[in-house]
């Protein structure tokens, strides 16, 4: 009886105001995504500045530019994992020109928001990503030094894509968090889809129908970004098993060569691979 | 005889502890010089400042009596010269076989991909791991990672290789598969430093032999003359702990 109406009075909202919501789950995902994205680069770039090693032969103004480089990350990480983000949005929004008397502000919401997700994120992702370069046990990185490859390229080869891996959950985690705390951004009037409730609730007085419709799209948009993420996390493992290379596929290079120890054998699953070709 | 490597001098303390105290050795091409030594004696220390990932607090040390040391040696440059293979392998776990032994090839000596596959894949023969050219370090034995971060090594076609306790992680059915190896590279004439517990092969594949009690090098000699026939007290302590284990 109760199941009815509430289904009746969703139906009635939604027919009315299905673009209103539409519209919102549209640049909730859009402000989440690529805030999630620019958050992510930047806490990639700060995770980078904040691991560069310094040893003590080095140049003294190196050595306090690194220094001065990882106070600053700090400082930033701090300021901006220690404030709401629904401040922050009105701090940039309203503040920016208030404090530079017009001459700096933001023009629409749409920048604010993104610039304001974006950097939130970047404070959180930047202690993830610093903690996931760390993890990397350092044997990597001197086999990497032993070949002769310079801080830059180990990052870049070998450490990052790693991290990458291993940082999947955390970035899944917080795009799932930017999914539902992008609402805040209805305070600079964006309109998400908290502001389609907001706006849809006003003029019909409908607040508990409407706010079934939000809880199922919400649901529905971080239910979809879980799977999307464990798909992509199984894609970065890799194939669980591998097929050993036949000579043919080794031979264009293989013929090439004049190997002096071309049927060595040093394990018996080696001979058998190899038996046909020797 | 050419002198490829020489430690004159050579001093490395971490903080208080001073683990190597005035070394004075040098590598002669197509040596393979073994370092045995009781554990803590400053092994490792010593190779891991041949190739610099620990700089020495003090002496010097010559490629090609130039000083490695100097600020005008590119370190970079010099690794590709002098290669290593660690205890625990190293390998990069996000590459498969074939590109662990590509990837410094290409990026290091800016080889082509293809020139870098083609000596990869001849490497990797070399070190019986060709078939395996698909799969990822952790898909393989410790001894086939070994093997594999031989071929890593020898793909940048290095003068000296530096072996720091190459077989100490692995099972013992395994440390036969790497000795091999690495006895057929002594047999091509390749100059190698091996920081080893294996005394049969110190015996066997050795030039020279380095005995090395707390910080310093106690005794060097062939290995008939630290084998049988020891002066030093302590190797003589050292072997008789050893062989009779
Ligand atoms: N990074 C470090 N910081 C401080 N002390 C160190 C460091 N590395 C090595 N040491 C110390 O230096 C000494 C020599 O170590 P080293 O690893 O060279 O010995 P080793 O002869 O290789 O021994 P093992 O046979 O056990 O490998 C040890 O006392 C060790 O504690
Ligand atoms: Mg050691």
């Amino acid at each position: 009886m109760v199941l009815t109406k509430l289904l009746k009075d969703i139906a009635k909202i939604w027919t009315k105001y299905k673009w209103s919501y539409i519209n919102g789950i549209r640049n909730t995902i859009l402000l989440a995504f690529i805030g999630t994205v620019l958050g992510c680069i930047i806490g990639f770039i700060c995770g980078i500045l904040q691991t560069i090693p310094v040893s003590k032969k080095d140049h003294p103004i190196k050595k306090a530019a690194v220094y001065a480089i990882r106070g600053i990350v700090r400082a930033y990480v701090e300021i901006f994992r220690g404030t709401p983000m629904v401040l922050q949005a009105v701090f940039f929004y309203y503040g920016l020109s208030y404090l530079t008397n017009g001459a700096l502000n933001f023009t629409d919401p749409w920048t604010c928001s993104i610039f304001v997700v974006s950097i939130n994120t970047g404070a959180y992702m930047a202690e993830t990503v610093r903690g996931g370069i760390l993890a990397i046990e350092r044997g990597q990185t001197e086999g990497a030094k032993a070949i002769g490859m310079s801080h830059v390229q180990t990052m870049l080869y070998v450490i990052l894509p790693q991290t990458l891996r291993n940082i999947l959950p955390q970035i899944g985690n917080n795009y799932i968090i930017n999914i539902k705390d992008t609402s805040v951004m209805f305070m600079i009037s964006f309109t998400e889809l908290f502001a389609a409730h907001r706006s849809v609730a006003g003029a019909t007085y409908q607040y508990f129908p409407s706010a079934a419709i939000e809880m199922v799209a919400y649901l529905c948009l971080t239910l979809a970004s879980s799977v999307i993420l464990r798909l992509w996390e199984k894609k970065l493992a890799g194939k669980s098993s591998y097929e050993l290379a036949t000579a043919d596929q080794l031979s264009p290079t293989a013929g090439t060569l004049n190997s002096p120890q071309k049927g060595s054998n040093f394990d018996e699953r080696h001979i058998e691979t190899k038996g046909g070709q020797n | 005889m050419e002198t490829v490597i020489e430690l004159r001098h050579l001093s490395k303390a971490f903080g208080a502890n001073v683990v190597l105290k005035d070394i004075n050795a040098s590598i002669h091409k197509g040596d393979v010089t073994c370092v045995i030594g009781a554990s803590g004696s400053g092994k490792s220390t010593m190779l891991r400042c041949i190739n610099l990932l620990e700089t020495p607090t003090s002496g010097d040390i010559l490629y090609h009596d130039k000083s490695i040391l100097n600020e005008k040696i590119s370190l970079n440059e010099y690794r590709t010269h002098v290669g290593m293979c660690f205890q625990s392998f190293n390998l990069f776990n996000n590459m498969t076989v074939l590109k662990n032994c590509m990837i410094g090839q290409m990026k290091v000596l800016k080889r082509s991909k293809e020139e870098a596959r083609v000596n990869a894949i001849r490497y990797l023969e070399k070190v019986g791991m060709a078939p395996y050219i698909n799969a990822r370090p952790d898909q393989i034995s410790g001894g086939q990672k070994q093997r594999v971060a031989i071929a890593r090594a020898l793909a940048m076609n290095p003068e000296v290789l530096l072996f720091d306790e190459p077989t100490s992680a692995l099972d013992p059915e395994m440390v036969g598969e790497v000795l091999s190896v690495m006895k057929s590279l002594a047999k091509e004439g390749m100059t190698m430093v091996v920081v080893t517990h294996e005394m049969g092969f110190a015996k066997d594949v050795a030039n020279r032999v380095l005995f090395m009690e707390q910080g310093v090098i106690a005794e060097e000699g062939t290995p008939e003359e630290i084998f049988t026939n020891p002066k030093n007290e302590r190797t003589k302590e050292f072997l008789s702990r050893i062989l009779n284990k």
